[in-house]
């Protein structure tokens, strides 16, 4: 625990360590998977094949990278929003070592093929049970940190990291219930259609959950600290808030538009995406009204780039989401590249950027120093916009391509072109692809560098007596 | 009433809660009640035998839902390309009753697999697990060579008890001694195969005029006929036509109108081509063959 301050700041600096760590294995990966699609000879069967890889990337980007900081940043904030240090730091300590070996056996075990195959629930019941106990200990730390509190009112980013400890835990349970037949292989509980249905209930709100409610608090938490101004309204923000876990939940059956699941789930999927746009927009604007009087920030405050940039692709990327769960355009866009385009807009966009703005602002402050080159974090900002632009918008012509050939007809109604004349034709876009993500790679490592420097050059131990029994 | 809820974090906890409830029971708990609804059923739909039971885990095993889709869309393109021949051949929800978990996948890097039973012989998915460029030369799909490991059947009894399904002694005997490579392809040779509709569109005979519209001009046609027979015949039957997984055609007795059939329809190991390529370029095709028969 900290002298100074009174909080306990340690167990954010071991969850943003690792979590950077296992955000580095998800890019390397992303990278590699890209390149197979290329170059079918990177394939290293047993372990090392597309099919197994796909979900380690996921899983690493989305647990290891993008929960790891959420952690990290939900324990700082906490503990400045309540004004009270965290209920029990010695919790927290294991949940970060429990936390390490689940992502640990997570990439171990799809690796040698033990996976239950549900988009982001691949991993096998044993560890599905580690994930709840980390989870519980996590939610029930915060939760009773911010019992504790000693500001009566509670800020905005406080009800969405409220609503991701509920929200996930309910997510997780249900989708994951199964029937184990051993300790590595389980079939699900459900059958066929109510699978799919209850996991795409369950893959799309964990893009509500885990990717949109946990960034939202820490923007509303780092723009107001890092403008200096606070945010724009108040009001706004509540409305927001409880439209947008209202709506989220009706709205997974966007993801099988035109499957057998039946058509009345799936017109209400359709028709709450896209009032969606109202409670996200609200998020965007109330960022971009803060900055009213503000926007020469954006030369100066390299940090506030990152969010205002990180805003704003929250924003395309809640344009876009609704217009894909539009019966006619799902017809033409699902299952194809397009998506993993609107993916990474998201996710290399989105959640990192504002990630990035997070750790930027917190390494300094969590070890009594400066950042070590405000140069290099503006060439990582670059680097890091345009690979993802190359990787999103180089999707997105893939994915209009290779629908238009797929749907083209001749006039006795057969198919204009094979399966595999459109394949071949995505060749030169998977090579972008994998340029954009190599580019992303180099500016993630630029990135490793400046906090390396700018750790070293100070230290945790002067704010904190570290170790035993001294707190 | 919201200044409330921002001061009592346990009411703000619960109402949170009951907000993404409602969604929740709407969407995703209520269709329990109508999905896999028994009328729903499909009749010739059984489930898995131990052997392709064992296989469906390999696919999981293997990840292969991440490249390849298993649902068709009821959409003019999906059924003409993952159901040809047959106008209502887009999935069903009774063809999944027995899937536990659901395979439909979100990405099509390779092609929907709902209906790959029966389109290719056993000979070609062998050739094409081991070394998927030698059949389809511009694949990226991952080579799976090891599978010609021998399948581990600890738990095959196990497995099929936890999905309680049927299984005869004989049916159990069947997978001792087999390659994880028998399992994968006696699962695929499953999918979709057991679906009535697909069995009523291959057996009806083709109707119209069955004469090779390009007779006049048979040379230029079967120029043509030839690179559309290099880009999707040759992994089967060979360069020279003289056959491989399928048989010779050189020394085919079929007349050009049972060629064109044959080739429009596809019958037991030979794909339909009708839906992909259309009749004039099956014309073309027949024109080359023809053009070669009784040929060196
Ligand atoms: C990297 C993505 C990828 C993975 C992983 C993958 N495939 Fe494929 N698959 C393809 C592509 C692309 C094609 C089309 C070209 C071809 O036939 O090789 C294909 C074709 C096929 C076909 C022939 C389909 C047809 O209608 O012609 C079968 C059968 C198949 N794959 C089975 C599998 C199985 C079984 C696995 C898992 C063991 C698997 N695939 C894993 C990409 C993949
Ligand atoms: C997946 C392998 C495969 C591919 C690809 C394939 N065939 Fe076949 N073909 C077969 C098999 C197997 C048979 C034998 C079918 C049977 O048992 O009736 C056959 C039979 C035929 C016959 C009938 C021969 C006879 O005398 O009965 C013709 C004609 C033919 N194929 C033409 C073609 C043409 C033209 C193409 C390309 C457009 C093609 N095939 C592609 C496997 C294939
Ligand atoms: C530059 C770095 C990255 C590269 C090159 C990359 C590459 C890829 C590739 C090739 C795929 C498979 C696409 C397909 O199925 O066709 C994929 C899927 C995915 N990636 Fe990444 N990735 C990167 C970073 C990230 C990050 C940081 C995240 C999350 C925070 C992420 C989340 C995902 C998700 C959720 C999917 C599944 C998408 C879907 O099902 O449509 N990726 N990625
Ligand atoms: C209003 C908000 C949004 C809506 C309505 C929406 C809608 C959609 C739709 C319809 C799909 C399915 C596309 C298809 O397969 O055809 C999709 C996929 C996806 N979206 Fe969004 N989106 C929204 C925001 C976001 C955000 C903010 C993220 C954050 C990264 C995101 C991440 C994803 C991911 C990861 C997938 C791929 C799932 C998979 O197939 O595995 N979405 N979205």
């Amino acid at each position: 625990m900290s002298l100074k301050t009174g909080y306990s700041d340690d167990v954010t600096r071991g969850f943003l360590t690792w979590s950077i760590i296992w955000g580095l294995v998800a890019v390397l990966v992303g990278v590699f998977i890209s390149f197979q699609l290329v170059f079918p000879q990177l394939n290293f069967p047993p372990y090392l094949t597309y099919g197994r890889l796909r979900p380690i990337h996921t899983n690493a980007a989305i647990f290891g990278w993008g929960i790891g900081s959420f952690m990290a940043m939900f324990y700082y904030i906490t503990q400045r929003l309540t004004k009270v240090p965290i209920w029990s730091p010695g919790l927290a300590r294991f949940q970060l070592w429990l936390f390490n070996l689940v992502i640990i056996l997570a990439a171990v075990s799809l690796a040698m093929g033990y996976t239950q195959s549900k988009e982001y629930a691949e991993l096998e019941w044993p560890i599905d049970i580690l994930v709840v106990i980390l989870w519980v200990i996590f939610a029930v730390n915060i939760f009773m940190t911010i019992m504790k509190r000693k500001e009566e009112q509670m800020y905005v980013s406080l009800w969405y990291i409220i609503a991701t400890l509920v929200g996930v835990a309910v997510l997780y349970l249900v989708n994951n219930a199964s029937i184990p037949v051993s300790l590595f292989k389980s079939y699900s509980a459900y059958a066929g259609a109510n699978d799919a249905n209850v996991q795409w209930w369950y893959g799309h709100n964990a893009v509500a959950m885990v990717l949109t409610t946990p960034p939202l608090a820490i923007f509303y938490y780092f723009l107001p600290k890092i403008t200096g101004v606070p945010i724009y309204s108040h009001r706004m923000g509540i409305i927001a808030f409880w439209s947008l876990i209202f709506m989220y939940l009706w709205t997974g059956a966007h993801h099988l538009l035109w499957t057998p699941v039946p058509d009345w789930v799936q017109t209400l999927a359709m028709g709450f995406s896209i009032i969606l746009i109202a409670p996200s927009w609200a998020s965007v604007f109330n960022g971009y009204f803060s900055m009213n009087g503000q926007w020469h920030q954006m030369r100066d405050n390299y940090l506030v780039k990152f969010l205002i940039f990180g805003i704003t692709f929250y924003g395309l990327q809640t344009i876009q989401g609704p217009s894909q769960a539009i019966r006619t355009f799902s017809a033409f866009i699902h299952y194809t590249d397009w998506v993993p385009g609107h993916v990474h807009m998201g996710a290399l966009g989105w959640v990192s950027l504002v990630l990035f703005a997070g750790i930027y602002y917190l390494i300094p402050r969590l070890y009594n120093t400066e950042l070590h080159s405000v140069k290099l974090a503006n060439a990582h900002f670059w680097m890091a916009t345009v690979g993802q632009l190359i990787y999103s918008i180089s999707m997105w012509v893939a994915g209009v391509q290779q629908a238009t050939m797929l749907h083209a007809t001749n006039a006795d109604g057969s198919l204009h072109y094979t399966f595999m004349e459109t394949l071949a034709e995505m060749y030169p876009y998977w090579h972008m692809r994998a340029g954009g993500g190599v580019i992303y790679l180099v500016s993630l490592l630029i990135f490793i560098y400046n906090i390396i420097k700018t750790i070293r050059s100070g230290s945790a131990v002067g704010e904190t007596l570290r170790a035993t029994g001294a707190a | 009433m919201f200044d409330l809820l921002e001061k009592k974090p346990v009411i703000l906890l619960l109402l949170a809660a009951v907000v993404i409830m409602i969604g929740t029971t709407v969407t995703m708990i209520a269709p329990f009640k109508w999905i896999n609804d028994p009328s729903q059923k499909i009749v010739g739909v059984k489930p898995y035998t131990p052997l392709q039971l064992e296989g469906r885990d390999l696919y999981i095993r293997e990840g292969c839902n991440n490249c390849h889709t298993q649902t068709i869309r009821p959409l003019v393109a999906d059924v003409a390309r993952y159901a040809p021949g047959s106008t209502d051949g887009y999935s069903k929800v009774g063809e999944f009753v027995y899937d536990q978990p659901h395979l439909w996948g979100s990405r099509r890097t390779g092609p929907d697999l709902a209906r790959i039973g029966g389109k290719y012989p056993d000979a070609w998915h062998y050739k094409h697990m081991e070394d998927p460029r030698s059949m389809v030369p511009k694949s990226n799909m991952p080579g799976y060579g090891f599978m010609k490991q021998p399948l581990d059947i600890s738990l095959t009894e196990r497995k099929m008890k936890a999905l309680g399904f049927p299984y005869t002694p004989e049916e159990l005997d069947a997978v001792r001694g087999k390659t994880e490579m028998d399992a994968m392809v006696a699962y695929l040779q499953k999918l979709g195969n057991d679906i009535p509709w697909r069995k009523a569109a291959a057996d009806a005979p083709l109707v119209g005029n069955l004469t090779n519209p390009f007779a006049e001009n048979v040379a230029a046609a079967a120029e043509t006929g030839k690179v559309l027979f290099q880009q999707n015949c040759v992994q089967c039957h060979g360069v020279d036509l003289k056959g491989g997984i399928g048989p010779d055609l050189k020394t085919s007795a079929l007349s050009e109108g049972d060629l064109f059939s044959k080739i429009f329809q596809g019958k037991g190991g030979m794909p339909a081509f009708g839906d992909t390529l259309g009749k004039e370029k099956v014309w073309k095709l027949v024109s080359y063959i023809s053009s070669r028969k009784g040929l060196k």
